[in-house]
């Protein structure tokens, strides 16, 4: 399969690609292009140009500090699970990475293309919501809570570009996802955590796009432990039915998801 | 047209290439490097995984362009002075191919997991195996080659 046609740069600055996006009104961005590139070949995007912006330096670092495990833009899923840092200060999001797509996809796929991309059944996003993240743009900063705005879609203007995502630590979290065996995007994926923020519970792959489940929360905030919401029925009415599997089904995945991701963050 | 120069198997290459010219076709039609597949097309197979800068990739779904100045290794550049790669030569000795179309992707994606996990049990095999399908499904013996072939470049670095 072959795209249509585009021209292809590579600036050597954050500064530059804003300029060329600013000069281009079709332009995208291209950094590990897992999802555009096979969204182009199917001939389902058409953009004038692309901006590489996966070699710059700016985006591309892990910090960790007492409070919060930073990633630039353009870090790869596979670098990030492969971080002994991460793996230490939050090791559930070590994990996440580690469960995107499959080896060769996790060496080019970057997290500031999951967050910007915002597919309802993306990881990152539900990494993002329930940690209670800080996605850091060319422009401001947002809230997770406010940067998700539905399926496939954000807070970002145009020619705005995410440039760090920040998670806060906590003290307890993990994340539990079941794939579909195929494309290895959630069917239902729920992220917990336990930390300054209270207790929240994020949801991907089973709605129209990532969303916090305020009945879970409550109970785990009383009690957090799987018993606590065992007996809670999660609501099908808002939920995707497809080829895959109903919104029933998805709305008992995501209980069962809940359940053993709180049981793997007390362990 | 973009003038990239690249280096594929250890060969300084230099090409006008259209930007939208995939990698994989950059390989096969350009180059001739046939041994690197197309199977979906669609970044599912991993018959397409080539190692730019020593990391596995699937060439359907990254641009030439992206790997101009890159260092590209395709199933041709494995084997040296006429001696198969061990992994190639486990996966012969283990009857790993069947109809040999998944081959070249499940050994450039086996050189690279052990090169990330050089100690490797069966389970972690299947799980590295994700982006990779044989369409024989001849697993069993995909997965015993690449055991085999871990343990012998472990004990080839021991005595090294």
């Amino acid at each position: 399969m072959i795209p249509y046609q585009f021209n292809y740069h590579r600036p050597k600055s954050l500064a530059d690609a804003q300029a060329l996006l600013k000069n281009s009104p079709d332009a995208k961005l291209l950094a590990g292009g897992q999802t555009l590139i096979a969204t182009m070949k199917m001939r389902l995007a058409n953009p004038s140009d692309l901006i590489d912006i996966s070699g710059l330096k700016e985006l591309n670092y892990i910090r960790v500090d007492a409070n919060a495990v930073t990633i630039g833009a353009a870090v790869t899923h596979a670098e990030v699970a492969e971080s002994a840092e991460v793996r230490r200060a939050l090791p559930a999001l070590a994990e996440l990475a580690h469960l995107i797509g499959d080896p060769a996809v996790r060496h080019k796929g970057t997290i500031g293309g999951s967050i910007a991309n915002n597919d309802p059944a993306a990881d990152y996003p539900a990494a993002a919501l329930a940690l209670n993240a800080t996605i850091k743009t060319t422009e401001r900063s947002f809230k997770a809570e406010d940067f998700f705005t539905g399926m496939f879609s954000t807070a970002l203007n145009d020619g705005e570009i995410v440039t760090e995502i920040s998670f806060p630590l906590v003290e307890r979290a993990a994340y539990t996802k079941f794939r579909n065996p195929a494309s290895r995007y959630a069917m239902a994926g729920v992220f917990v955590a336990k930390g300054k923020d209270g207790v929240r519970v994020a949801v991907t792959g089973a709605g129209p796009g990532v969303f916090r489940q305020a009945e879970m929360e409550a109970a785990l905030a009383k009690n957090f432990d799987p018993s606590a919401i065992a007996s809670i029925k999660v609501d099908a009415s808002e939920l995707n039915s497809d080829i895959h599997g109903s919104a029933e089904y998805r709305a008992n995945l995501v209980s069962v998801m809940a359940k053993r991701a709180v049981a793997a963050a007390i362990k | 047209m973009t003038a990239v120069s690249l280096t594929v198997n250890g060969n300084a290459v230099s090409a006008d290439v259209e930007d939208r010219t995939l990698l994989v076709y950059f390989l096969r039609e350009e180059l001739r490097l046939t041994g690197t597949h197309i199977g979906c097309d669609t970044s599912q197979c991993g018959a397409c995984v080539v190692h730019v800068n020593g990391k596995a990739v699937k060439s359907c779904s990254v641009f030439a362009v992206q790997a101009d100045g890159a260092e590209v290794t395709t199933i041709e550049g494995l084997a040296r002075d006429g001696k198969l790669h061990p992994v190639q030569e486990a996966f012969r000795e283990n009857h790993g191919l069947q109809c040999g179309f998944c081959t070249p992707g499940m050994i450039m994606t086996a050189v690279d997991m052990i090169r990330r996990k050089p100690v490797l049990d069966r389970e972690t095999i299947r799980a590295e195996l994700e982006g990779n399908i044989c369409r024989c499904t001849g697993y069993q013996n995909i997965v015993s080659s690449i055991e085999d072939a871990a343990k012998r470049m472990a004990a080839k670095d021991k005595a090294a």
